[in-house]
């Protein structure tokens, strides 16, 4: 194929690729570009200062736990959702099916005032779990509660195709085979969803980690203990502390791009491991 | 429980009990009720909680209607660059093999992943007095941040992906099949594209200029820190829900927060009406192609 | 071709639709100057500006425009020096608008002596707020160093009222223990154990205490005055403590920005208004201190009476006390870095 490639008769690759790359430049790239190189002046040792801080190490340990534990929340229930949403049918499956999306189309300004009021000391469900001792918001379970609402739709959305896809005649060789159910759903069910689970995680868990709208209202803030990244970096902004909120930025972009590789490997990983489940069948 | 079943198809040998069955459904619901259905009744509860004679006067307030105007022209500016860089993008990396195609993908989802309050940030370090272009920016009286140009800069950073995701895997999908015989056929590109990529992709377009007006309308983070918080200035309708739930007026901040969630339900209304089009798109192209194979 | 024409139509509109929008953003005619604030000055300034705008009409026949901004006052001079371009500014303590003068240069360094007090047309100080009938039986500062009584404050970094208070306690330690510092910073440290939420703005604290969180909101006399006549004489109550703070949130024009908005008149007029009869009335209906004294006589039965010390007897001044206390590495980070 190298280098005898066909010229495409399709019109426009000057034209698009200039306005994509053009457009990417100026609004994306040409920021980055800036920031990172402020950021090269900066000694290391600030740098350690800022990111190995007892206060910044406490963020950043709440962003990634709290992230963690509601991505790893938001994907055993996506998948449940995802497949009670493909399996079965029951009155009001359409509904529910529209409604998983919401947490995209939510601001997360109205999230975030309308959790902390559910959770609050007096609120609807804060009055149970308050009962139950939880303190439910201005915790760092508020942030938990925030974040596992933030990455709902990810696992759904990511599993619900594939089960879609999937073939019951598998299963039913499972089972013809004298496989139990369970058994038919670990061995077959669960290493053909595997993938897409692993990706819509690491989506829920990405944009969990740089949620600030929905946290702001209900983690009252703590320094050391329900403050996350992100409003960490907010208060060294307010702080003027402008070196400070840049490194933190710095970070947390790194990380970003980080995931981003990662979710598009995982991405790649899952068709090919699709593709080839195709070639066997 | 007639109305409880296996989606038809499904042989016995593949089917969970019914009480299995029940509870996956029961614990599925109570979850989404939990995280979804509750914090949405919440906002329309304290919203019309106080009397619809407050909600009204909520929403007919001049800072109000001012936020709302401000929302709207971010939006009326972000979405359409957007859309037609989305289109451009999906067109380039669809219909082209090049080098990198990757890399460009991963950069256009970049603003997805990178925290709200980071987006903010970097276009204060860039624009904001003391950063790089702030000295010359100032000389020559520009205002970008704590001024409505800053607020439409970060929506359309926050807002830049939507478009172009929702139509790549559309057109990879469809292929350059349709347009190659159009343009064999002596149309001109633009023809080809308005007349036969355009009505391919209107429902995934459709899709993702409603997402992208919903986000734009929403964002929060990131115009909080380019804002500077001008009341009747530089306030969109996120901000004002924060700031007049700062100031005790829970009824006024959800009743704002109230119209911002009914366009995220239209939204989600939206979505499910173009995918119901698609579907059925899709099924007419495939009938279409079907028939012909028969013929 | 309808096609065409389809798409054209939706993009006339989109256009005639921006060009609404952005003709309602008003850059109107009025000249306009922009108040930048602190947090608890909401509903003073709302008013303030409704009657400013009413008496400048009156004498000036001009229509004019005053625009406020409000937030915990570190924060709101962070976006002063970063280019939100205040005509006035009306903060909470001296040490921020210094910070203003010294970093933006927007006006003379001595600007504090351009209007009479060092430029403070009101006062105020700190006092608790506490849960009605005071179930954890609240006094006196020392009962919020004890231990499982939650203190709620805004943070020091962010917020002017946050900074009074530390201040107010750290005083109060210093007469208790005869000026051992060790002793006030222990003594502080024990308080700020006891705060759960640390809001950026003395509002935010006040919506906290509000919803239930905390036994005690140290808190701005005039932010506490409010909550209690105006949201709840049945759920609140004021403790006054032995010694507090003399609390002064100064104003003064940015000179460069009103100049180059042309409005130097207005901000400067602005300003004036707060020091006359008016504008004194105003201060004290919302519960600020008005430093014209027969206005202070008529209101005083409203205002606790409170034993005050000045920030310049115990701590030498803002500049000294923001250097020791709230600085990086100060006092402030030492307590609440452990």
């Amino acid at each position: 194929m190298a280098g005898k490639r066909k010229k495409s008769v399709i019109p426009g690759f000057g034209l698009t690729m200039g306005i994509t790359t053009g457009y990417l430049g100026l609004i994306v790239l040409f920021p980055l570009a800036c920031l990172f190189f402020q950021t090269l002046d900066v000694s290391l040792d600030t740098v350690q200062k800022t990111v190995f801080s007892g206060r910044a190490l406490a963020a950043f340990g709440l962003s990634f736990g709290a992230s963690f534990a509601a991505a790893c929340v938001n994907t055993v229930f996506g998948f449940l959702v995802a497949w009670v949403l493909v399996r079965y049918t029951f009155p009001g499956r359409f509904l529910v099916d529209a409604m998983v999306d919401l947490p995209f189309a939510l601001p997360t300004a109205v999230a975030g005032i309308s959790l902390t009021f559910l959770y609050a000391q007096n609120g609807w469900l804060g009055k149970f779990l308050y009962g139950l001792g939880i303190p439910s918001v201005y915790s760092r379970i508020g942030v938990f509660i925030a974040l596992i609402f933030i990455g709902l739709p990810f696992v759904v959305r990511t599993v619900q195709p594939v089960l879609v896809n999937f073939d019951t005649q598998v299963e039913e060789a499972a089972a013809s085979l004298g496989a139990s159910r369970f058994k038919a759903f670990t061995r077959v069910i669960m290493p053909e969803v595997l993938p897409s689970a692993i990706t819509g995680f690491a989506l829920a868990f990405a944009r969990a980690l740089g949620e600030y709208g929905s946290v702001v209202f209900i983690s009252g803030n703590m320094p050391h203990r329900t403050e996350i990244v992100p409003l960490l970096i907010m208060t060294r902004l307010e702080e003027y502390d402008y070196l400070g909120a840049q490194i933190l930025a710095v970070v947390m972009l790194v990380l970003s791009f980080c995931f981003l590789f990662l979710i598009n490997f995982l991405q790649y990983w899952g068709q090919r491991h699709h593709r080839m489940q195709e070639c066997v069948a | 429980m007639s109305g409880i079943s296996q989606t038809p198809g499904n042989s016995r040998s593949v089917n969970e009990s019914l009480p299995v069955r029940m509870l996956l459904i029961f614990t599925a619901l109570l979850f989404l009720v939990l995280f979804l259905i509750l914090p949405l009744v919440a906002v329309f509860y304290n919203a019309f909680h106080e009397g619809l004679p407050v909600y009204k006067q909520a929403i007919t307030d001049p800072a109000t209607i001012h936020a709302v105007i401000l929302t709207f022209l971010a939006v009326f500016c972000a979405v359409p660059l957007n859309c037609a860089f989305g289109v451009a993008a999906a067109w380039a990396i669809s219909k082209f093999r090049f080098r990198g195609k990757n890399a460009l993908i991963t950069l256009i989802d970049l603003p997805l992943t990178v925290s709200p309050v980071v987006s903010g940030t970097i276009f204060i370090l860039i624009f904001g007095a003391h950063g790089l272009l702030g000295p010359w920016l100032s000389a020559h009286n520009i205002k970008i941040i704590f001024a409505i140009p800053g607020i439409v800069l970060v929506t359309i950073f926050v807002t830049l992906p939507f478009v172009a995701r929702e139509l790549l895997p559309v057109m990879t999908a469809q292929g350059n099949f349709d347009e190659e015989a159009a343009l064999t056929l002596g149309a001109s590109g633009w023809k080809t594209f308005l007349r036969i990529t355009l009505p391919n992709i209107r429902w995934g377009l459709f899709y993702g200029v409603v997402l992208s007006v919903a986000r734009a309308m929403g964002e929060f983070g990131a115009v909080s820190v380019v804002s500077g918080h001008i009341r009747g200035k530089t306030i969109t309708m996120p901000l004002h829900v924060e700031i007049l739930y700062n100031e005790y007026n829970f009824a006024a901040a959800f009743a704002v927060a109230s119209l911002l969630t009914f366009v995220s339900i239209m939204t989600l209304g939206l979505k499910k009406y173009a995918e119901v089009k698609t579907a059925r798109q899709n099924k007419e192209l495939e009938d279409f192609m079907t028939e012909k194979r028969m013929l | 071709m309808k096609k065409m024409s389809g798409v054209c139509a939706l993009v006339m509109l989109w256009i005639f639709l921006t060009l609404i929008c952005s003709q309602q953003m008003g850059y109107a005619a009025d000249r306009e100057i922009l108040n930048v604030s602190y947090d608890p000055t909401r509903e003073l300034y709302r008013d303030v500006n409704e009657v400013f705008i009413a008496y400048w009409k009156s004498v000036h026949n001009e229509n004019i425009q005053v625009r406020q901004s409000h937030g915990g006052a570190g924060k709101q001079a962070r976006a002063v020096i970063d280019g939100l371009e205040a005509d006035v500014v009306t903060l909470a303590l001296a040490y921020d608008i210094d910070a203003i003068a010294r970093i933006a240069k927007l006006m003379p360094a001595d600007w504090q002596s351009r209007l009479p007090n060092n430029s403070c047309p009101y006062t105020s100080t700190i006092i608790f707020l506490v849960r009605k009938g005071n179930p954890k039986n609240i006094r006196d500062w020392d009962d919020l160093a004890k231990p499982g009584v939650q203190v709620i404050t805004p943070n020091p970094k962010t917020s002017g009222g946050a900074r009074w208070n530390f201040l107010a306690a750290w005083g109060y330690a210093l007469d208790k223990w005869g000026k051992d510092e060790q002793k006030a910073q222990e003594f502080v440290g024990k308080i700020f154990k006891n705060v759960p939420v640390l809001d950026t703005g003395a509002r935010g604290s006040t919506t906290t205490f509000l919803r239930g969180i905390g036994d005690v909101f140290i808190s701005w006399e005039n932010e506490a005055l409010l909550a209690v006549n105006k949201l709840g004489k049945e759920q609140l109550e004021i403790v006054v403590p032995s010694v507090s703070i003399m609390a002064e949130p100064p104003v003064t024009v940015m000179t460069q920005n009103a100049e180059k908005h042309g409005v130097t008149d207005i901000a400067q007029g602005y300003l004036e208004f707060l020091y006359t009869e008016k504008g004194q009335e105003l201060c004290a209906k919302h519960y600020y201190r008005p430093s014209m004294p027969n206005v202070l006589e008529k209101y005083k039965n409203q205002f606790p009476r409170v034993k005050t010390f000045s920030i310049d007897e115990y701590f030498g001044g803002w500049a000294a006390a923001q250097k020791k206390f709230f600085a990086d590495q100060g006092v402030f980070d030492q307590i609440y870095g452990n």
